[in-house]
């Protein structure tokens, strides 16, 4: 489905802001909350009628305003309790193309898991509507230029949609049997596999990570140009997909606990340097987020360090500029995880030098006590810290279904338990770390009359110590 | 899931220690599956080589042979492990430490030592009151004053990006 550059009569000066209805004032359209999906209030037609035209005319700004502004401000306006009208209803309006229908479903769902609680059949539904949209992508021929923000909300969204279905399903005790019916017969539905298979067909069909190789040569300009593909009205849907997909891999795999896997995956990606995920401020916090994550899971707590400082020195000096956005609770309450991440990586691995001062200091008003209690081997901040800022694990199985037991919180208790199994072995060694420290060779009795314990236990601290 | 396949790949992870391989698995295998044979084995068996226990970790493995020796080559990997250990923490150590750690003893430990002896650099003095000292060779862990210090060194790479700047 390709979409030609602009045939369509109506000219660049006719723009959203300058519509009919809104020279009468907002307030004149107004309305009670619909729950009639059938209805399409005149706001939305044009909402959809413009959206629909900048698409076809490649206005990536346009889209952006109308993406980001206006979709917002209509939810908020008349959508807070419900959702927007139905695809069906509002596809009359856009020549009922197939393409702007799934991608319009695709935000209708968001809406939905945004301000109300999906049901059953909508998630699949959505999961329908995801496979379709990438199949499209993947297989047809889409000709459009899409903003790299709607792109990458659209992977983010994926893979939300993915762990919310996991935690979903694995909450057993309070299922209708028409529900546990459902989710029997339909195991395809946002099947793990299903979802990795997506993320990686993108990355694949895209051959972004070719791009990237050329890149560095210089022989693309993939990054140079953000994404956008300029040449000859070309489409940047796929690939930049297939470049967010990367990040994606790492997320889903650190939602199952595949550290290694997920670090693997990221490799393309060079977070050291700006990218086409810095320019997107959601994805590069996530990236750095869950790779700070693998990296503290994998006992690398150097690394981990230096990209949580660097990331938060970047989230610090940005962070008055989107404070409009619709983002900016989000990336607040990455700052506060990430705060508490560092706090532990430090704890466990004092590391004066790598920190910034702006950071540091930030970092003692928040959780310098917690920091004293780490270092005095407080288990219970550990727990609670990690409990804080970890992301929210899933199983990828299927429960079973005849237990009607929840086992949401699986996946969690036993990344919980194995870290602090791992912080518990750490505590042995910090005295010996600081006696080691004093001397470069210490006959064992006389370091055992200073710890006070027997020379054969001694000895397995000992050991245990300089292998860690 | 074929728990048989899942605990070799366990066995060949204990086998690739110091490497961190045994943990990321541990995060992978659902919690109730851990609290089941072969897994609580193998996870008792990797703790006591984390915690540098030998003695109990060669006793358990005796007692357990059926599960490890699927795998070839594990009690030399394990002994590598344990001399790798050891020479980070020692700069001499008694026999019998050494002998516990790599569950070696009597002759076959004296045709070992011979060969570590002129492979590998070590030495044996005889200790006051019997027994033996083995002397471990000198690597930067076990003599702190050949640990090179980089941290507050510039590598020469960094620098000479300035050059052209700097005149």
């Amino acid at each position: 489905m390709a979409y030609e550059s602009s045939s369509y009569g109506g000219g660049y000066d006719d723009s959203y802001e300058e519509r009919p209805e809104l020279r009468y004032g907002r307030d004149a359209e107004q309305q009670e909350p619909d729950y009639d999906t059938n209805f399409v209030p005149d706001a939305v037609q044009s909402f959809v009628v413009y959206l629909y035209r900048y698409i076809r005319e490649k206005n990536v700004y346009e889209i952006l305003q109308m993406y980001e502004l206006n979709f917002q401000k209509l939810s908020e306006r008349m959508f807070k309790q419900s959702p927007w009208p139905a695809a069906e209803a509002i596809a009359p309006y856009v020549d009922n193309d197939h393409v702007f229908c799934l991608l319009y479903r695709e935000l209708w769902f968001r809406h939905v898991y945004a301000r109300l609680t999906p049901t059953i059949t909508q998630r699949m539904d959505s999961w329908d509507n995801y496979c379709s949209l990438f199949q499209i992508i993947l297989h047809g021929n889409v000709n459009m230029q899409l903003p790299n923000q709607w792109l990458w909300d659209m992977i983010d969204e994926f893979i939300y949609q993915f762990q919310s279905f996991c935690q979903y399903r694995a909450k057993l005790k309070t299922k209708t049997e028409q529900e546990l019916a459902l989710l029997r017969e339909y195991a395809d539905v946002w099947n793990v596999y299903g979802v990795l298979n997506y993320l990686q067909a993108l990355i694949e069909k895209s051959n972004i990570i070719q791009i990237l190789e050329d890149d560095k040569d210089g022989g693309t300009n993939f990054t140079a140009q953000n994404g956008y593909d300029f040449q000859g009205g070309g489409s940047n849907v796929l690939k930049v997909l297939g470049y967010f997909s990367i990040v994606g891999l790492l997320r889903v795999h650190c939602l199952l606990g595949d550290y290694y896997c997920g670090l693997k995956c990221l490799l393309p990606i060079d977070i050291h340097q700006p990218g086409v995920y810095s320019n997107v401020v959601g994805c590069q916090i996530t990236t750095v987020y869950y790779y700070v994550f693998a990296n503290l899971m994998l006992r690398r707590y150097v690394e981990a360090i230096k990209a949580c400082n660097q990331i938060l020195l970047i989230i610090h000096k940005t962070k008055q500029d989107h404070q409009a956005s619709s983002q900016f609770q989000q990336i607040l309450k990455k700052n506060e995880q990430l705060y508490a991440l560092l706090a532990i990586c430090l704890s466990l691995c004092p590391q004066g030098k790598l920190v910034d001062e702006t950071v540091n200091s930030q970092l003692r008003e928040k959780q310098g006590e917690k920091m004293l209690r780490m270092q005095r081997n407080d288990e219970a901040v550990f727990d609670e810290l990690f409990s804080f800022a970890c992301p929210k694990f899933i199983t990828p199985s299927p429960p079973n279904y005849d237990e009607l037991v929840n086992y949401n919180q699986d996946a969690y208790r036993l990344q919980l338990k194995l870290f602090l199994s791992e912080v518990r072995q750490q505590q042995l060694l910090s005295s010996i770390r600081s006696y080691l420290k004093l001397y470069s060779a210490i006959p064992i009795s006389k370091l055992a009359s200073f710890m006070d314990v027997d020379e054969p236990t001694l000895r397995l601290y000992e050991d245990g110590s300089s292998y860690l | 899931m074929n728990i048989q396949i899942v605990a070799r790949i366990l066995v060949k992870a204990l086998m690739a220690l110091p490497a961190p391989d045994f943990n990321l698995c541990m995060f992978l295998i659902p919690e109730k599956l851990q609290m089941e044979e072969p897994f609580l084995t193998l996870i008792t068996l990797a703790h006591f080589l984390e915690t540098a226990r030998f003695r109990d970790f060669w006793d358990e493995a005796e007692r357990n042979r059926q599960i490890l020796e699927v795998v070839p080559g594990f009690e030399q990997a394990i002994q590598r492990f344990a001399l790798h250990v050891l020479s980070l923490s020692y700069q001499r150590l008694p026999r019998l430490v050494l002998a516990e750690a790599i569950n070696m003893e009597g002759l076959s430990l004296d045709k070992f030592l011979e060969h570590q002896v002129v492979n590998n650099g070590w030495s044996v003095e005889k200790a006051p009151g019997g027994g033996q000292i083995i002397g471990l060779p000198a690597n930067e862990h076990n003599y702190p004053e050949l640990k090179k210090n980089i941290a507050d060194s510039i590598p020469l790479e960094h620098v000479s990006k300035l050059f052209p700047v700097l005149t």
